[in-house]
């Protein structure tokens, strides 16, 4: 399960990685949004992978128990994420509208010769 | 327990809502209830700065759970300047936005700014790391809807480059979370300094990756190389008032690494030695360069300016990477000297760049009250630059007077004084060129005026009144304080950074229980469950937390 886990993470962050690097708004959202469910699952794996254990402690804490915070960790890097993914997306949705290009860089003089949009 | 602590992070939070929905309408309604929530701040904060002056560490344990279970906030020196720093600062770019107008340039400015002051003052209270990255997200996006306040194609497109390069930052700063929690088991700061004590050398690998990786995501909040392109193109497109806010947005940066390098990952803790110090010397380094190459090459006033504050956070960062008390005490003189220098640039450079077209760097025919411009512009200039009689030169004096180790002292003292002498050359280029030869020029008929921001920008000829150069000559103001009164300020600074480097009396002060609650139950046995992945480090720590 750990090669599984750790697996996807890298997948995850390596396609996001390539797709952050990209020039253009789209790809670069979707690059964010994959790094955002690598760093989710990662934060979810730091408190060490249990399989059908409960993350509350049992009467007198004998039983085994999966860690709780992580759980709670993520969920809120989830809701923020999330949130931040939506603030983005107006924003160059914002940027696309006023300038005409979905172009991430900001270029020295305002022309883009090799931009098909304008 | 006093309720004030809360109180920075509480009035903006239920201020800015307000603001956003009921006082919209009306920008004058809008105005009042925000100059007055920030001027009630800058109180409650001057009333936490004198209580904390003391020297007691303060806890404000949030729903009463004691500290390595619940969230606390604590107030000490340090904590208590950096709150009363960004509220002073809030209230004279509040009053510069308001005076200019700007703030009814677009829609919901005043609530975004309380929800950036309420991220920042959070930042700066909080213990817990993760409540750090929450603080963190939360004054973001409140920059995010500040920076591309007003819209314009220009900025809309920096405001998308300073999103995308801050989201990232977010994901790494999840990632040294993850990989912090997963080596200690904790993520308040207070536990984290007791355990990382714990974790002996031959077992702290991943540990030095969450420390690094927690130092990139700080550098890239305080603009450090390599992670520094983002602030020349968002200070310099981000509205004037909105850029002299964000002069303590890349303090929070400098807080952080301030706390959590000095008391977590600190240069005597044997798992981590002073690596952190080691990278953050030499990345400060080349940012006082960039910055000061920047400022002498910039064609353009705003960018300029950005530089000048790139330059400024390498020099802060040369001080803190020092670790030593009176390179502290240096840092945060410092700190508090170019925040308020490059509010009053930005602020300054606001009142100038609306009377030209454009702020480009050319000669163009002197504006109205061209003096008092220049006078301004040279009062905040040479405060940034670090010419006597301001308090730059005092402190980088004071930098340069604490960083005289043997590996040391060439580095930085050639880099700074260097990197000063290019900046003063720039400034003053940039000066002459502005007020100076513009006296005695008269525009040629045919000449098209070279305008980058041909869009929008109206340009006024009106004369600027006396509100809105006030908050200009307030900042100003406050340097000059500052260099009168930096026998007061060091010996406060002294014992800020005294109480920084004090590790156990800040581990005392959060983790003690005057309920007495036991601050650690039995530790659960992890060993003997159904775990399927077996972490070494974290059983360690299982069986050593047990031990205190």
């Amino acid at each position: 399960m750990e090669l599984v886990v750790a697996s996807a993470i890298g997948v995850l962050t390596a396609g996001g990685v390539y797709l952050v690097l990209r020039l253009r708004a789209f790809p670069v959202i979707l690059g964010l949004s994959l790094l955002s469910y690598a760093v989710n699952v990662f934060i979810f794996s730091s408190g060490q992978l249990a399989v059908n254990l409960p993350p509350i402690l049992q009467k007198y804490g004998e039983a085994s128990y999966t860690d709780p915070l992580p759980q709670a960790l993520v969920l809120t890097a989830i809701v923020i994420s999330f949130g931040m993914t939506a603030v983005l997306v107006m924003i160059a949705i914002g940027a696309f509208l006023d300038s005409g290009t979905d172009r991430v860089n900001v270029s020295r003089d305002n022309s883009d010769p090799e931009d098909p949009v304008k | 327990m006093s309720h004030w602590i809360i109180a920075p992070i509480i009035l903006p939070a239920l201020l800015a809502p307000i603001l956003g929905y009921v006082m919209r309408h009306d920008v004058t309604i809008a105005r009042i209830g925000s100059i007055a929530g920030t001027i009630a701040m800058v109180a409650i904060s001057a009333g936490l700065f004198a209580s904390a002056a003391g020297g007691d560490i303060t806890v404000y344990r949030l729903g009463d759970w004691p500290a390595p279970f619940g969230i606390v906030l604590v107030l000490d020196r340090l904590s208590a300047l950096m709150v009363l720093l960004t509220s002073v600062l809030a209230l004279i770019v509040l009053i510069h936005a308001v005076a200019t107008n700007w703030d009814a340039k677009g829609v919901h400015f005043h609530a975004l700014f309380q929800f950036q002051l309420m991220g920042i003052a959070g930042a700066f209270l909080t213990g817990d790391v993760f409540n750090l990255f929450v603080f963190f997200e939360v004054l973001l996006i409140a920059s995010y809807g500040l920076m591309i306040h007003s819209g314009g194609r220009q900025r809309m497109r920096a405001g998308l480059q300073y999103v995308v390069m801050n989201l990232a930052g977010s994901t790494l700063f999840l990632f040294a979370l993850g990989t912090l929690y997963a080596s200690t088991g904790t993520l308040n700061i207070a536990d984290l300094a007791v355990r990382l004590q714990q974790i002996p050398v031959e077992e702290a690998g991943i540990v030095r990756v969450a420390a690094m990786l927690l130092m990139i995501v700080f550098a890239v909040k305080a603009a450090l190389f390599p992670v520094q392109f983002w602030l020349p193109g968002a200070y310099s497109n981000a509205p004037a008032p909105v850029a002299a806010l964000f002069a303590i947005m890349t303090k929070v940066g400098a807080y952080a690494i301030l706390r959590v390098h000095n008391v977590v990952f600190g240069p005597d803790i044997e798992a981590t030695g002073d690596m952190a110090g080691l990278w953050l010397f030499a990345a400060a380094i080349v940012t006082v360069a960039i910055g000061a190459i920047g400022v002498l090459g910039a064609r353009r006033l705003l960018p300029l300016i950005a530089f000048s504050v790139l330059g400024s956070m390498g020099t802060l960062m040369l001080a803190i990477a020092a670790f030593t008390p009176g390179a502290t005490t240096a840092a945060l003189y410092y700190l508090v000297h170019s925040t308020f220098a490059a509010a009053a640039l930005f602020l300054v450079a606001d009142l100038i760049v609306k009377r030209r077209p454009g702020d480009s760097l050319t000669t163009l025919p002197a504006t109205v009250q061209n003096g008092l411009f220049a006078a301004l512009f040279f009062g905040a200039a040479i405060g940034m630059a670090g010419m006597p009689p301001l308090s730059g030169f005092l402190g980088k004096l004071f930098v340069l007077d604490n960083l005289r180790a043997p590996g040391q002292m060439a580095w930085a003292w050639s880099a700074v004084l260097a990197g000063s002498l290019v900046t003063v050359v720039g400034f003053a280029r940039a000066g002459s060129a502005l007020f100076w030869k513009s006296t005695a020029f008269v525009l040629p008929e045919n000449t098209v005026t070279e305008s980058e921001e041909e869009e929008e920008v109206p340009i006024t000829h009106e004369p600027a009144r006396a509100w809105e150069v006030a908050p200009t000559m307030a900042a100003i103001g406050a340097l000059a304080a500052l260099s009168v009164f930096a026998g007061p300020a060091a010996r406060y600074l002294e014992a800020t950074s005294d109480q920084i480097i004090d590790r156990t009396g800040y581990v005392a002060a959060v983790l003690s229980n005057p309920d007495g609650l036991k601050p650690y139950p039995k530790p659960h046995d992890a060993e003997d469950g159904g775990y399927e992945g077996d972490i070494a480090a974290k059983d360690d720590d299982h069986t050593t937390g047990e031990a205190h």
